[in-house]
């Protein structure tokens, strides 16, 4: 194949990428954008084993069938509560594939004709160790991350005095590492690159908490989008640098939603140590009650309502509740009451989450709606069905200055007529802070797993 | 010609040649950030998962280069990260594009 065809099926497969992502702006054109995406791939791979560069087809066909057999079991196989951890475990293997690659385009510079060993140009030095670096720190940063998701080690923060600092010695200390590489095409300083970008992956994902990972996670997907840049630009490849851009793009967005929607800077969530797993112990219910209710009561409130609300979030996931909740609706809808969802933009650990869950148990999607389209209705709605959520719809981020939540957009909830909420205990949200909600005179708290909770309701609305 | 003058003319001009390409490889960067920008903030917020799937796959598209690396006849270091990164960059290929159809079917309307 001759260079200029090459460029051009190069380009085909970038544009198949950009309309893959433009399919993405509705549902009914997702299907096909995603399609779209894999006939890029395609043409990808093509043209480059049919170039002069790969002579050898036997170990890449070995290749593709093993990581494309275990890529097919694992994603025909997952749970889709489990798709955060999933994403995460994707992002640390692309981070790998990064550093793998610049490391053979180290190695062996003739094949991809950017010099030979020991002249390398200076342009590509540099350009190998920024790939290699960001794919290092995506690769560690992924796995804490999937470690995190995963419950294999505690969500909770991880804070440790001078961790700042440290994490700037070694920021600056690649820096110089970077620089060493690159004039001296020193291969003690490539190594020393990846130990430190690896070491740095760890350290800036370890201190960020349970609830901070849908930013995180974006976060680590504009980081693969970058690395593939930093391989592009080696490569001198516009394929690599256009779909590295677009993914990086992609997860920068992302990063800035989910900031947006807890009302935080990029860097407070950086920087880390924000809340616990636990949360402070409600201190301030001794003087206050709360009305509390069984699945009867909330069955009979709910039977009785023209217009019935559903705030799902995390909990709802943990519980796998999603089917339980798509049933009552369900029933309730027969029984002519009109049911829709609401979905705060950080429900959930990823972006998206709970519409996928809620897609998965058969709820239409013209029936779930984000803040800005609902949170209007809530005045006019007879009752909100809250389900495993707690912090997204605290008033104290309205009106309390003092509340670490305040300002974050928030459900307003406490507008509809009655507010079930259902809980395992009294204890306080992701933020530590207190839900003055509970104790209002038109909430009701129902106690119990949300997946129990749901069943029972269900139960005796039938 | 003196064969010292022969090397460093090529090398002057491959130098020329590689700045050359890498402003207009920025350039591609620089636009392909901006193209990125809008049709990603047209994703529906319902998609988001999806997308983060979606791009995940796609930015596994730097099996290009591993292609290159595991081309050759001889066996080297490099062929076996070549390889190594063949394989890490299939999982995610089959597997980001596999997981966001799943996602996708599920999407459905009312009725």
């Amino acid at each position: 194949m001759s260079e200029d065809l090459t460029g051009l099926a190069y380009l085909v497969a970038a544009i198949c990428f950009i309309l893959a992502l433009r399919g993405l702006s509705s549902p009914e054109t997702a299907r096909r954008g995603n399609l779209i995406g894999i006939v890029g791939m395609i043409v990808a791979i093509g043209t480059t084993l049919a170039s002069p560069h790969v002579l050898s087809y036997s170990w890449i066909l070995g290749g593709i069938v093993i990581g494309g057999a275990i890529g097919t079991i694992i994603a025909l196989k997952i749970q889709m509560t489990a798709l955060p951890q999933l994403v995460a475990a994707f992002h640390s293997l692309v981070g790998l594939a990064a550093v793998f690659i610049a490391t053979a385009t180290l190695y062996a510079p003739d094949a991809y004709g950017i010099g030979s060993v020991g002249s390398i140009l200076t342009a590509s030095l540099i350009e190998m160790s920024i790939g290699t670096f960001i794919g290092a720190i995506t690769f560690t940063g992924s796995i804490v991350a999937f470690a995190k998701l995963q419950g294999l080690v505690s969500g909770a923060p991880l804070v440790f005095p001078g961790q700042h600092l440290l994490n700037a010695v070694l920021g600056l200390a690649s820096i110089a590492l970077i620089a060493w590489f690159s004039t001296t095409e020193s291969y003690q300083a490539y190594w020393l690159i990846v130990a430190l970008a690896l070491i740095l992956g760890f350290l800036i994902i370890l201190p960020i908490g349970g609830a901070d990972m849908p930013v995180v996670v974006s976060m680590l997907n504009s980081y693969s989008g970058w690395a593939a840049c930093g391989i592009g630009f080696t490569l001198g490849n516009t394929l690599l640098i256009i779909t590295g851009a677009l993914v990086g793009s992609s997860g920068a967005i992302l990063s800035y939603i989910m900031c947006k929607g807890m009302n935080r800077s990029f860097f407070s969530v950086i920087l880390g140590g924000f809340g616990t797993e636990e949360g402070a112990a409600a201190e301030s219910t001794g003087d206050k009650t709360v009305r509390q209710g069984s699945a009867e009561d909330a069955s009979f409130i709910m039977q009785n309502a023209g217009k019935v609300i559903v705030v799902p979030g995390y909990g709802m996931a943990v519980a796998q509740a999603q089917h339980a909740l798509r049933e009552m609706g369900d029933v309730l809808k027969a029984a002519g009451v009109e049911v829709s969802y609401a979905i705060h933009p950080v429900a959930g650990r990823m972006p998206g989450h709970m519409n996928v869950l809620l897609a998965e148990a058969n709820v239409p999607y013209d029936e779930v709606f984000e803040l800005e389209e609902i949170n209007h209705e809530f005045s006019t709605a007879d009752v909100v069905y809250v389900i495993g959520a707690n912090d997204v719809t605290n008033p104290a981020a309205k009106t309390d200055p003092n509340s670490p939540i305040y300002g974050m957009p928030i459900l307003d909830v406490e507008k509809a007529q009655t507010v079930l909420f259902v809980k395992r205990s009294m204890s306080s949200g992701y933020a530590g802070v207190d839900n003055e909600l509970f104790f209002r005179d038109n909430t009701m708290m129902l106690f119990g797993d949300a997946k129990k909770m749901t069943e029972e309701i269900l139960h005796s609305l039938g | 010609m003196d064969p010292t003058k022969i090397m460093q003319a090529t090398e002057t001009a491959a130098a020329s040649a590689a700045t050359g390409s890498l402003i207009s490889l920025v350039t591609v960067f620089v636009l392909a950030v901006f193209v990125g920008y809008y049709v990603v903030w047209n994703v529906t917020a319902a998609l988001h998962s999806p997308l983060m799937s979606v791009t995940n796959a796609i930015s596994s598209v730097i099996i290009v280069g591993a292609l290159i690396a595991a081309g050759p006849t001889d066996v080297n270091f490099s062929k076996i990260m070549g390889f190594l990164a063949v394989i890490l960059a299939s999982v995610n290929i089959f597997g980001g594009f596999i997981v966001s159809q799943r996602m996708l079917q599920m999407f459905r309307k009312k009725g």
